[in-house]
């Protein structure tokens, strides 16, 4: 409402009248489960990941590694050639600092995703997340270095790796 | 500019039950590779232009397009995604190389249906929320209740619908990728669980992986390119009243517009005689019976008779699912339409192995989206 305008014509609705159901309201919550299957790119990957390693694939024409290790090469259109071993350093790409969660709700210690390029690769990266730091310390082309979660608890997942923190 | 178009490669994985030993990514690049091989074109370099067919929930991921490029060398290049039965995917090709747009264009569509665990709720969750869900019904009651007032007005029987279930099973015993070939009797549809009655179990297919790429081209490229290219002689898609309420019940009247409309663009004008046989849609057993007609593939009321006097057997008049259909080969979720698009493309080459019908040269594909649809396209390919 403004100065000029008191009120609107019509009926209100707010949250009051669907809660006392003074509308028609009809509630639905989807079923929707899956299990996908992991095939033998990423399968390799969360095991070696379990084991506390990070493996990649190689082309051998385009020259990149790749990662998530996959059996293809998306530019070249070939089957990869082999299986590559990755340290767990290297370098920030780029980041974000993440105040908003996936609910829009307001983070009071941020998030922080960030791009790693891994040391030695030539150029591949890694999406994860940093932490044990300041944010606002957190720098482009700043060196990380990944934190293993405990080998009892890690269930080979990409959440192996707990997070990374500058070194 | 009207130029013809040809499926100049085709490239499929097995289709199985289950496949845990591939991703949707491998799977798709496995299909990709084998179809670009057969069509001998670089993805990179000789395709112009890519189509996924591909449905968001049916996948587990929203925005399911974004992931779709680099499985079939679409890095960079034109690519879309339709969220559609995929012979949708091969009419789009056929319009954009028939109006001169692109010249060459790779057609995808895969199944992962073992990785969705709650299916019938899937269906459901496309029913009318406020009209049609409330009620609580699985959504399967439909294609009961459809197949009740088919045969109500069409006479077909319980019994004719049964050796539908019997002869694609049986079709798929010769084809070597089908997940459900079996030897069955009509008892044991008849006596197999209702489960919408007066739909069986065995009456009803079941869910395969699996993955299909073709390659589609403009004649100059066919022709430079291929030894046996298959023409795509017409394409016609329709879509009925979505509401339960006002939709017909006893026709497939989909079927039947999309049916006249691919025969108009194809030039065919009596169905019967010029076309040599046919892959149809055989999500439940009726299904293909009321495909049948609605495509004036038989005379109206002559399905139930045709199946009951082996007409649509392989070695009959009229052969109808030699795949095995998707009683026997699985239903492919999407990819359906492609896998009645590859099963004829393989005979009008010669290639279907054990399978092979004599002497064909013209083949129909239809496809049905399924429960709680009624939509769906029609192709008619050629080897002349
Ligand atoms: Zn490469």
């Amino acid at each position: 409402m403004s100065e000029k305008i008191k009120s609107w014509p019509g009926t209100p609705l707010g949250e009051k009248e669907i809660k006392e159901k003074r509308i028609l309201v009809t509630e639905w919550q989807p079923n929707l489960k899956y299990a996908w299957d992991t095939g033998a790119g990423y399968g390799r990957d969360f095991a070696e990941l379990k084991k506390g390693k990070i493996v990649g694939t190689k082309c051998n024409k385009c020259r990149r590694t790749l990662l998530p290790a996959r059996l293809f090469c998306e530019w070249c259109f070939r089957t990869a050639d082999e299986w590559v071993y990755l340290k767990d350093t290297g370098t920030v790409n780029t980041f974000s600092v993440a105040y908003t969660g996936t609910a829009a709700e307001r983070l009071k210690v941020p998030r922080i995703p960030a791009l790693i390029e891994i040391d030695g690769s030539g150029g591949v990266a890694i999406m994860h997340l940093i932490s044990d730091v300041d944010p606002w310390k957190v720098k482009i082309g700043m060196k990380v270095k990944a934190v293993w979660k405990p080998k009892q608890k890690r269930e080979g997942a990409i959440t192996d790796i707990d997070y990374w923190k500058p070194i | 500019m009207q130029r013809r178009v040809a499926i100049i490669g085709v490239g499929y994985t097995p289709f199985r039950p289950i496949t845990p030993d591939m991703s949707f990514k491998e799977m798709m690049f496995e299909a990709a590779q084998k179809a670009y091989e057969d069509a001998g074109v670089c993805p990179r370099k000789d395709i112009d232009a890519f189509v996924t067919c591909e449905e968001d929930f049916t996948h587990g991921r929203s925005i399911f397009n974004i992931h779709t490029p680099d499985n079939i060398g679409a890095v960079m290049k034109r690519i879309h995604t339709l969220p559609a039965e995929s012979l949708y995917g091969l009419a789009d090709a056929f319009m954009l190389i028939n109006t001169g747009l692109v010249d060459v264009m790779a057609v995808e569509s895969h199944s992962k249906a073992s990785n969705m665990l709650t299916p019938d709720y899937l269906v459901a969750h496309a029913m009318d929320p406020v009209y049609n869900k409330p009620l609580g019904y699985n959504p399967y009651f439909i294609a009961g209740m459809e197949m009740n007032r088919y045969l109500h007005d069409s006479g077909v029987t319980r019994e004719q619908c049964a050796l539908v279930s019997v002869k694609n099973r049986a079709n798929a015993l010769l084809n070597p990728d089908a997940a459900y070939g079996d030897r069955i009797a009509m008892d044991d549809v008849l006596e197999s669980e209702t489960m919408f009655w007066p739909l069986n179990r065995l009456d009803m297919s079941s869910p395969a992986d699996g993955g299909i790429v073709m390659v589609v081209a403009c004649e100059e490229k066919a022709r430079d390119l291929c030894d046996k290219p298959v023409w795509v002689r017409g394409v016609g898609w329709c879509s009925d009243a979505p509401s339960l309420e006002t939709r017909e019940w006893g026709e497939a009247v989909y079927a039947r517009l999309a049916g006249e409309m691919a025969y108009r663009v194809a030039g065919v004008t009596n169905p019967r005689i010029e076309v040599d046989f046919a892959e149809v849609d055989d999500t439940f057993t009726y299904k293909e019976l009321q495909h049948l007609e609605a495509l004036k593939l038989c005379a109206p009321g002559q399905a139930g008779f045709m199946v009951e006097e082996g007409a649509t057997q392989r070695e009959g008049a009229f052969p109808v699912n030699v795949s095995g259909g998707s009683l026997g080969v699985g239903r492919l979720d999407e990819a359906t339409g492609l896998q009645k698009v590859l099963e004829v493309v393989l005979q009008l080459r010669g290639e279907a192995g054990p399978r092979q019908l004599e002497d064909v040269s013209v083949g129909l594909a239809q496809s049905w989206r399924g429960v709680p649809a009624n939509s769906g396209a029609v192709a008619i390919l050629s080897n002349e």
